[in-house]
């Protein structure tokens, strides 16, 4: 295989793929959000349990691609330890990244730097957001006190909805 | 089972070889198989430098066009473009004639019984909506409406919006697992509240081809109206609304080799006089006053506004191409391509295919899922090999529920398909594969 193929099925791709992390459910979640593809049937289940601010647990369960279920898989990966706001600027910067912005240095985002290669394929950038615009949902919910609604990626601006997350606030 | 192809015996049964009147038909030659029927003529799908060639097999999506079609939309923009029955001079003229043509040639093509049973649309969503809204003023409360668990969104959504309105209620023909109608239900759901049988011909997922008449003549006992949704059958294989017996048929231009934002709804004048226009406007008028207007003769009480007309007057260059080569011979040639992409699909293994296994139940189109692979990526791989093809739920939702997967991958055939397109369909799956298994 060569080519463009090779930037978006990357080993560590297919390894998540494979062996999603977080995949199953948790015990007594906080908060359940989900969303979906509805034009292509892609859909992400999201748990959390928090320690104060802290996302103490995390579970993805998602139905999809090996795009949105490796996204999804490096999501877990990243999220589970950090403060609900270093989950919600993450996942901004992976949304902009998506956008077109380049991975910012300073930023570790582990393995999830090898999706860039998926800028390259527009379609397919959906798949990569879903998770993490599901993520930014329930991050709003939990902060507006409200239970999530199901997010529905049709018709939303590429790239997904604008969220108004106070990325500065910390706990 | 599926045909084998190659096998000649198989492709020209004597009753296919025989010429009807009207009808051209061909003893189909394996070669004439292997290389498409008169694929030369459409522009798209030719090589050309500097682009690598395109198996498109996502048909049923949208047809590709012939040259004699893109030619006749530039005919009509360079010498004819006007508006129609508006203007007296001889270039409105013209184009109100290529309009009126195009009613009279679908009229014919679908044996309608009446050329005024034609209203031009924008597709087959457009005539469906005008159906469902059209209705509305002749149902009550409780009546209730007939569809099948494979429709297409087309052939839902406006009904829910209209049971909604009023008060109705949807019942649903179930399908076997063997992704047909089951016919043995049939009588459980028609009763005396049954008002509409709406039902698609030929399924854009299964590929399942119903047997319409059965089923219209069925609701017919009720006193039901019924409706077939023919988007995947027009062009494919020949329609005879007087045959099926159905009050109305609707297709899209588009996917019959004719241009975008072009459909039709074909029925008895009379059966289209009952129906309120969905849209107001100019062309649809007999008289108009500050408070009030009635509407003009039908069709064209249903054709609000300036239509298409570049597309219409294109659209018999499409009808010419399908009369010349002969509506049985597409459609032999089709089931061929299908029964060996059907054949190969299952030497794979691991692949799980949807709908009738035989190709001569079944339309053109093969939806299928891989174990291993989703028909995400799979698009994926495969678009970069060249291949087209359809990765999703195709407009149909609830059936993908019912079929237990949220998306399938769908390769559509239309009379240009050949044999390499089906090789380079099975080679790109097994790349995937490839990528997958690494
Ligand atoms: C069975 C069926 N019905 C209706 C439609 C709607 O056709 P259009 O989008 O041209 O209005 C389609 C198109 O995909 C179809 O496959």
């Amino acid at each position: 295989m060569t080519g463009p193929l090779d930037t978006l099925y990357r080993e560590v791709v297919l390894e998540h793929h494979r062996h999603p992390r977080g995949n199953r459910p948790l015990a007594d979640p906080h908060i359940e959000a989900s969303g979906q593809n509805p034009s292509c049937g892609d859909d992400v289940v999201l748990q959390m349990r928090f320690e104060g601010d802290r996302i103490a647990a995390v579970g993805v369960l998602t139905h999809g691609c090996a795009i949105s279920t490796s996204s999804g898989s490096m999501m877990a990966e990243l999220i589970e330890g950090r403060t609900v706001g270093e989950a919600a600027a993450l996942a901004e910067r992976f949304r902009e990244v998506m956008q077109g912005k380049t991975f910012p240095a300073e930023v570790d985002l582990g393995d999830l730097s090898v999706l860039e290669g998926v800028k390259q394929f527009p379609v397919r950038i959906k798949c990569a957001l879903l998770p993490w615009l599901t993520l930014l949902d329930a991050i709003l919910a939990r902060r507006q006190g409200r239970p999530p609604q199901p997010l529905d990626t049709e018709g939303l601006p590429a790239g997904g909805p604008p969220m108004q997350v106070d990325l500065k606030e910390r706990s | 089972m599926s045909h084998r192809v190659g096998n000649e015996q198989s492709l020209a049964s004597p009753a296919a070889a025989a010429t009807s009147a009207g009808v051209r038909t061909a003893v189909l030659s394996p070669a004439t198989v292997r290389d498409g029927l008169a694929r030369e003529r459409f522009p798209l799908l030719q090589p050309a430098a500097g682009r690598p060639p395109r198996h498109y097999l996502d048909t049923a999506a949208t047809s590709q066009k012939p040259a004699s079609v893109l030619a006749a939309l530039d005919d009509f923009y360079r010498y004819r473009n006007a508006n129609v029955h508006r203007s007296l001079d001889s270039l409105a003229a013209s184009a109100t004639a290529a309009y009126e043509e195009c009613r009279r040639r679908v009229a014919a093509w679908v044996n309608a019984p009446a050329v005024a049973g034609v209203v031009i649309t924008r597709g087959a969503t457009s005539a469906l909506n005008l159906v469902a809204r059209g209705l509305e003023h002749l149902l009550a409360p409780g009546d209730e409406i007939l569809l099948t668990e494979m429709e297409h969104h087309a052939n839902l959504v406006p009904w829910q919006m209209l049971a909604r309105r009023r008060g109705l209620s949807l019942r649903f023909l179930t399908i076997t697992d063997a992704g047909e109608l089951d016919l043995a239900q049939l009588p459980h759901l028609l009763g005396a509240r049954t008002r509409v049988v709406s039902l698609v011909h030929t399924s854009n997922v299964l590929g399942t081809i119903n047997p319409v008449a059965e089923i219209v003549a069925a609701a017919r006992r009720f006193g039901a109206m019924t409706v077939i949704d023919a988007a995947q059958a027009a062009g494919h294989q020949a329609l005879d609304l007087q045959a099926l017996g159905a009050d109305a048929l609707v297709f899209s231009a588009h996917k019959t080799y004719g241009p975008l934002g072009l459909g039709f709804l074909v029925a008895r004048p009379d059966w289209l006089a009952q129906l309120e226009p969905l849209e107001g406007g100019g062309e649809m008028i007999a008289w108009v006053d500050w408070q009030q207007a009635t509407w003009a003769e039908v069709p064209h009480r249903f054709e609000a506004g300036t239509p298409n007309i570049a597309a219409a007057a294109a659209f018999p260059a499409a009808l010419d191409l399908l009369a010349e080569i002969g509506q049985d011979t597409i459609r032999r040639h089709e089931q061929a391509i299908t029964a060996l992409a059907l054949d190969r699909l299952q030497a794979l293994g691991g692949i799980t295919v949807y709908g009738p296994p035989a190709a001569d139940r079944r339309g053109g189109l093969v939806a299928f899922a891989d174990a291993v692979v989703h028909p995400h990526d799979l698009s994926t791989i495969l678009d970069q090999a060249g291949v087209s093809v359809r990765a999703g739920h195709h407009c149909a939702q609830p059936l993908h529920r019912r079929l237990g997967v949220p998306a399938t991958t769908r390769a559509s055939f239309g009379l240009y398909t050949n044999t390499d397109d089906i090789d380079a369909l099975i080679a790109g799956i097994r790349e995937a594969r490839k990528v997958f298994d690494r």
